[in-house]
């Protein structure tokens, strides 16, 4: 077993050897929570190793759950676990919520709502903040969702952090994209604009108990005829009460993987991955104080980092 | 500083969480990543909580007077889950004279109301420096060491 001094050390920086991360890949798929639960910290703090033993995943499918603040993610997430779950699917949630970026730390508070998933021990929930990411997604996010395809989910739900009209990242890592919305969100001009509105598989307006719900629903859906996307579903939903949620469910299952995305999301990850990269150069910090100094202009910055970084 | 990943857990039926969700927003403040488990946890649900998220600390708090049964329970489970590495404290109203049997059971920090929360992060400053140099101070890791 990998105890916890070792992983406090790997996050510093100081390597695990590639034989522990192997058998907690072992141990993992063998059904061992605290493996699993310990290899996802290993990747998530970058590990190079943990993260090469989790290449070629076998097939599992997962979903991102997005939207804007407030509408209800955490409970229509667990909603969605537990009726995966019921229907004999091996689930694991990954639940984003952010990282202070004064303090580096981070109140995870979702499970607070999870009443129902938290209580089911066949399903694997995990809180993951997002750290030293600049979106709202924390880095390595696809290579933890490999971690748990390997431990044999097939079932795999990504809880976004509250986001704005223009976060996409949720689409390069998830096979599909549930876009949760609440009654009296804006009026039909909102659900025009161009965003994550458009990448959505399937649309959600939840707490249809609430008045306003049927209207925001039509409006989305006048929204989605406007553009290209007028074959996408907009369902009520009530999580708190569990109406509508049989149906979704239902609606996700039949959704089919499609090709013509491909190309965009392997653009998304491309450029999490040079962020990634940059954020992760030595150069950064001294470049960022030359750029407070005036020394540099943001164009002489960025031709400095694209030069190799021992030139 | 080491940034740790720390279950806040509320045992029990008592639904007061004002002390928890102070401790939490000092642990986040403070550089840390906080999972708040929310009222009415089954010391069964917490271990799980604390196996799920790889939390390497677990705070436990309680103002109904079932911390001796609670608190002792949760490190008995910790320990048969194999995580006998993660340190447990506790918080609440915790009288003197129910503290030796926690500390027994593997509590190594007691913390009552009003103390002050620079007290929570020095008892964690110390469990990082212990883990670093090899001490024992998890919750079945036999040792007297404790702070409270």
């Amino acid at each position: 077993m990998v105890h916890h001094a070792v992983l406090e050390r790997a996050a510093i920086g100081v390597g695990v050897d590639r034989l522990d991360s192997i058998s907690l890949l072992n141990e993992a798929k063998n059904g061992s929570r605290r493996s699993l639960a310990r290899l996802l910290s290993l990747i998530q703090s970058g590990d190079t190793t943990a993260i090469d033993t989790v290449q070629n995943p076998p097939a599992s499918r997962s979903l991102g759950i997005t939207g804007p603040p407030g509408v209800g993610k955490s409970v229509l997430t667990d909603r969605l676990a537990s009726a995966f779950s019921d229907r004999g699917q091996r689930v694991a949630v990954l639940c984003i919520d952010p990282s202070s970026p004064v303090s580096g730390g981070s109140l995870l508070g979702d499970r607070m709502r999870m009443e129902e998933s938290g209580a089911d021990e066949r399903i694997y929930v995990r809180s993951v903040a997002t750290r030293d990411a600049v979106g709202s997604l924390p880095f390595r996010l696809s290579a933890m969702a490999d971690a748990l395809a390997h431990a044999g989910h097939d079932r795999i739900l990504i809880e976004t952090a509250g986001v704005g009209q223009t976060e996409l990242g949720i689409v390069s890592i998830a096979d599909h994209v549930l876009l949760v919305e609440g009654p009296e969100r804006g009026d039909i001009v909102q659900a025009e604009k161009a965003g994550i509105l458009e990448m959505a598989d399937v649309v959600v307006v939840n707490k249809s108990d609430l008045p306003g719900a049927e209207q925001a629903a039509s409006d989305l859906r006048s929204g989605l005829e406007f553009g290209r996307a007028s074959t996408v579903p907009v369902l009520l939903v009530s999580a708190l009460n569990h109406t509508g949620v049989v149906d979704l469910v239902e609606t996700i299952e039949n959704l089919i993987p499609s090709d013509t995305v491909s190309s965009m999301r392997w653009r998304l990850r491309l450029l999490e991955s040079l962020q990634q990269t940059v954020l992760s150069d030595n150069r950064l910090e001294d470049l960022v104080r030359r750029l407070g100094d005036g020394e540099v202009s943001l164009q002489q910055a960025v031709q400095e980092l694209l030069q190799p970084e021992d030139a | 500083m080491t940034r740790l990943r720390i279950v806040v857990a509320k045992p029990g039926l008592d639904g007061h969480d004002r002390g928890a969700k102070v401790v939490a927003r000092a642990l986040r403040d403070a550089g840390h990543e906080v999972i708040y488990t929310g009222l009415r946890r089954t010391p069964e649900e917490i271990v799980r909580i604390v196996e799920d998220e790889d939390a390497s600390i677990v705070g436990l708090s309680s103002l109904s007077g079932a911390h001796a049964f609670l608190f002792p329970r949760v490190c008995e489970l910790l320990n048969e889950a194999g995580l006998g590495d993660v340190v447990v404290f506790g918080g609440g109203i915790i009288p003197q004279a129910d503290r030796p049997a926690l500390h027994e059971a593997g509590v190594r920090g007691i913390f009552g109301p009003g103390t002050p929360t620079d007290e929570v992060l020095s008892f964690l400053e110390e469990v990082v420096e212990r883990r670093a140099n090899g001490s024992p101070c998890g919750v079945g890791e036999g040792s007297d060491w404790r702070r409270s």
